[in-house]
């Protein structure tokens, strides 16, 4: 003890980082990796791993040799991103395509706002629209879920219970009885992820083990992913009452698509997410909203990834307007 | 379900290392240094100069000015020097340092019993206050009688006393709780009585359960005290916060405790009253904690007032190799020392010593807006939006956004996981805009 340091206070720290909150989120994307590699075999674990492959790589370039920073892709940001890029394709797509879509992602969706915080919209939605867009037949071939098996890209395909759901809209026919008869797969395979989709948004059960965990560990709170749950299903079912040969039961807004991993991971983001908590059910409201409309009206079967955008752009203007409540 | 503050707040580990440590008397030092300004307001007048002899709880300077406070010798001895004395922070300041020799304390000081306190007025209470250079002990040191003499127009509906000390490792006043339990109610009363009123609250964290069960069992032979058990939630031993968890009235912006009927005392300025009302003996000692995860022997010490910090440090076993850094007060809202020789003063609550590990500080990240000092502040501010605007220097947006509600508790910082110094760009903010308010009323 030669000098005293001075500082003002606080003198201690939580000791809560990025780090903790960004792995703490990887870790609460196991169990979905999990049942996606057992519902859609080596094609899983091939997507995955290119995608956050591609992310770091694209990070590290991008900081190093464009924005002449330290590069910091160990913080763990860069990771979930790839992960998250990975679910919300199919297990078939070629790795080239996921090539790009981890470039849009990282390179225009987050380096391009100045990175980590910087940027508007979830990284990995960026890239997930784009391909969506620009590859519209790779990323509407689903893969059956038959079970652990080692064909890639001829994986079988067929269809999934929103390009169902679409496919009944379009036809004027009772929405349930379309369902039925095309072989809709139940609530049961639905929260189970025992269907075909994106390869991390199916199993809705494991997506909310993470949920669960997430909450534990105060990584994130209950405001957004609940008000969205409730939203879809309250709005859904308010339509559904009005007419239900056109508008399914809400209970299959919640299983089906990419609304369960959308709301508790996609939704969550921090860096695109309201602070306050009223602001934080203002844009889940939005969300739920949104994704039932684009489901039931829009081109588009699946309205979550357009939805979660949609209310990016809006978070800094309910950020401006919703205060969080004050002491008195 | 335990009563708490409404919202936000944050759980720092407790570390209360010293709260089994009963309270040891200090040795007296052979000198010590006492500071004309131990209080908020105006510094105190000295009355005496170099040479002069005086007594153990002489009056050595007098209140300079309706905020202001009276100074006691807390030893015999001879004044050897009125000038000026580098304090805590290393900044110049006005003291009175006196040279000590025996400890003959002031013959009207009744030491050892009671005077019969309920003939008096509540005027003479406060007046026997305010003659002993009382001072709110919980850190702030706003002059007591000043508290006690509410604006006209404002009604005291109960008094509040505080004993919660929400601040990590600190346990003095727990001690005290404790080991003058019988004195705190007393003083309690002789507060109602000043105040006029008949309901006190005595506000403490469900971690001290000891003396939450020590206080009630007191007060049950008592009209109109209530013990008041609390979750343990940092800062609950705020002013604002304390009055929300025990009365559920929140004091509006900008106001005052008494806009609500409240007047808060702390636990150790009610012992400093119960001791000038029924001893006659003014505010020249206190207890402190010193206390740090590698301090050999930390514990609670009652400190002449003008003692050497680096006195109570030897006392504790020595300043350890590993520490970085000294605080005066805890670990939340203490304030770093740059010299451990400058005097205890009335409004130290603790020392504490903070080790290499613990102050080691991760560099600061860019803000990821997790939103988590939003959840944490007491206030219900936006710190990173404050820390932003006061970095661009947009005074009348911080305005807006009610800077000056800031409390500096400090949660923000303590809270956020990219290491930000949110609390130092506020402080900054919330200085340049209240100036900004002054210029304007003038």
């Amino acid at each position: 003890m030669d000098k005293l340091l001075i500082s003002p206070s606080p003198h201690i720290h939580s000791g809560d980082s990025i780090e903790r909150n960004m792995y703490g989120v990887l870790i609460a994307l196991i169990p979905a990796f999990i049942c996606s590699v057992l519902f859609f075999g080596i094609g899983a674990i091939i997507v995955t791993l290119t995608s956050v492959v591609a992310c770091l790589f694209f990070e590290y370039v991008i900081q190093k040799f464009i924005l002449k920073r330290q590069p910091t892709i160990w913080d763990g940001s860069a990771l979930i991103t790839g992960v998250l890029l990975a679910f919300n394709v199919p297990s078939n797509l070629p790795v080239w395509i996921i090539i790009i879509g981890a470039l849009v992602a990282i390179g225009i969706g987050k380096m391009s706002f100045g990175g980590l915080g910087c940027n508007i919209f979830n990284p990995a939605l960026v890239g997930r629209v784009f391909l969506l867009i620009s590859f519209p037949v790779q990323m509407t071939t689903w893969p059956l879920a038959e079970g652990f098996h080692s064909s890639y890209v001829d994986a079988a395909t067929g269809a999934t219970p929103l390009s169902l759901l679409k496919a009944a809209v379009k036809s004027g026919e009772s929405v349930n009885t379309y369902l039925m008869d095309e072989g809709f797969v139940g609530y049961g395979n639905m929260l189970l992820g025992n269907m075909g989709g994106s390869l991390g948004e199916v199993a809705a059960f494991a997506l909310l083990i993470g949920f669960a965990y997430m909450l534990i560990r105060k990584i994130i709170t209950w405001h957004i992913p609940v008000t969205i749950f409730l939203t879809v299903f309250i709005f859904g079912g308010i339509l559904n009452v009005c007419d239900p040969e056109q508008f399914v039961n809400p209970l299959f807004h919640l299983l089906s698509g990419g609304l369960m991993l959308g709301a508790i991971f996609m939704a969550t983001d921090y860096v695109t997410s309201p602070m306050s908590h009223k602001g934080m059910i203002i844009y889940g409201v939005g969300i739920g909203i949104l994704t039932v409309l684009i489901r039931q009206f829009g081109a588009y079967p699946e309205g979550m990834s357009f939805a979660i955008l949609i209310m990016n752009a809006f978070t800094p203007l309910i950020n401006r307007y919703c205060k969080p409540k004050r002491f008195a | 379900m335990l009563k708490t503050f409404k919202i936000g707040g944050v759980h720092p580990p407790e570390n209360k290392l010293s709260a089994g440590e009963k309270i040891q008397v200090l040795p007296v030092p052979e000198q010590v240094v006492i500071l004309l300004n131990q209080h908020i307001g105006a510094p105190a007048t000295p009355i005496v100069k170099k040479g002069d002899t005086v007594k153990t709880g002489q009056l050595i300077a007098t209140a300079g000015g309706f905020v202001s406070a009276n100074i006691h010798s807390s030893v015999s001895g001879t004044v050897v020097a009125v000038d000026s004395v580098p304090d805590a922070a290393g900044l110049s300041k006005p003291a009175i340092t006196i040279k000590t020799e025996g400890d003959e304390w002031m013959p009207e000081i009744n030491r050892e019993g009671e005077a019969a306190w309920d003939t008096l007025s509540k005027e003479d209470i406060v007046k026997a206050i305010a003659a002993a250079g009382i001072v709110g002990m919980g850190g702030a040191t706003f002059p007591t009688q000043v508290k006690l003499t509410p604006p006209p127009g404002n009604k005291a509906e109960f008094l509040i006393v505080n004993g919660v000390e929400c601040e990590p490792y600190l346990t003095s006043d727990h001690r005290v709780m404790l080991e003058k339990g019988e004195q705190i109610i007393v003083g309690v009363q002789m507060l109602m009585k000043a105040i006029g009123v008949s309901k006190a609250v005595i506000g403490i964290e469900n971690n001290k359960k000891d003396a939450i069960a020590h206080l009630q069992q007191l007060a049950s032979t008592q009209t109109g005290i209530e013990v008041c058990p609390l979750q343990v939630k940092y800062p609950q031993g705020g002013e604002k916060q304390l009055i929300q968890a025990t009365t559920g009235r929140a004091v509006p912006s900008g106001a005052l405790p008494i806009a609500v009927g409240a007047i808060v005392q702390n636990i150790g300025t009610v012992l400093a009253v119960y001791e000038a009302v029924a001893k006659h003996k003014p505010l020249i000692e206190r207890i402190v904690t010193i206390t740090g995860k590698s301090v050999k022997h930390p514990g609670n010490y009652l400190c002449r007032i003008g003692t050497p910090v680096s006195k109570l440090i030897e006392a504790a076993g020595g300043m350890p190799e590993d520490t970085v850094k000294v605080i005066g007060g805890g670990p939340m809202m203490g304030r770093a020392m740059v010299n451990v020789d400058s005097p205890i003063t009335k409004g130290t609550s603790g020392i504490l010593l903070i080790n290499e590990k613990e102050g080691a500080r991760r560099p600061m990240r860019s803000c990821i807006r997790c939103g988590k000092c939003v959840s944490a502040c007491p206030m219900g501010l936006e710190p990173y939006l404050l820390a932003r605007l006061a970095m661009a220097n947009l005074l009348e947006r911080l305005e807006e956004e009610r800077v000056m509600d800031c409390i500096e508790c400090g949660s923000c910082s303590f809270t956020c996981p990219s290491a930000r110094p949110l609390l130092d760009y506020i402080r900054l903010g919330k200085g340049r805009t209240g100036a900004m308010i002054r210029n304007r009323k003038k």
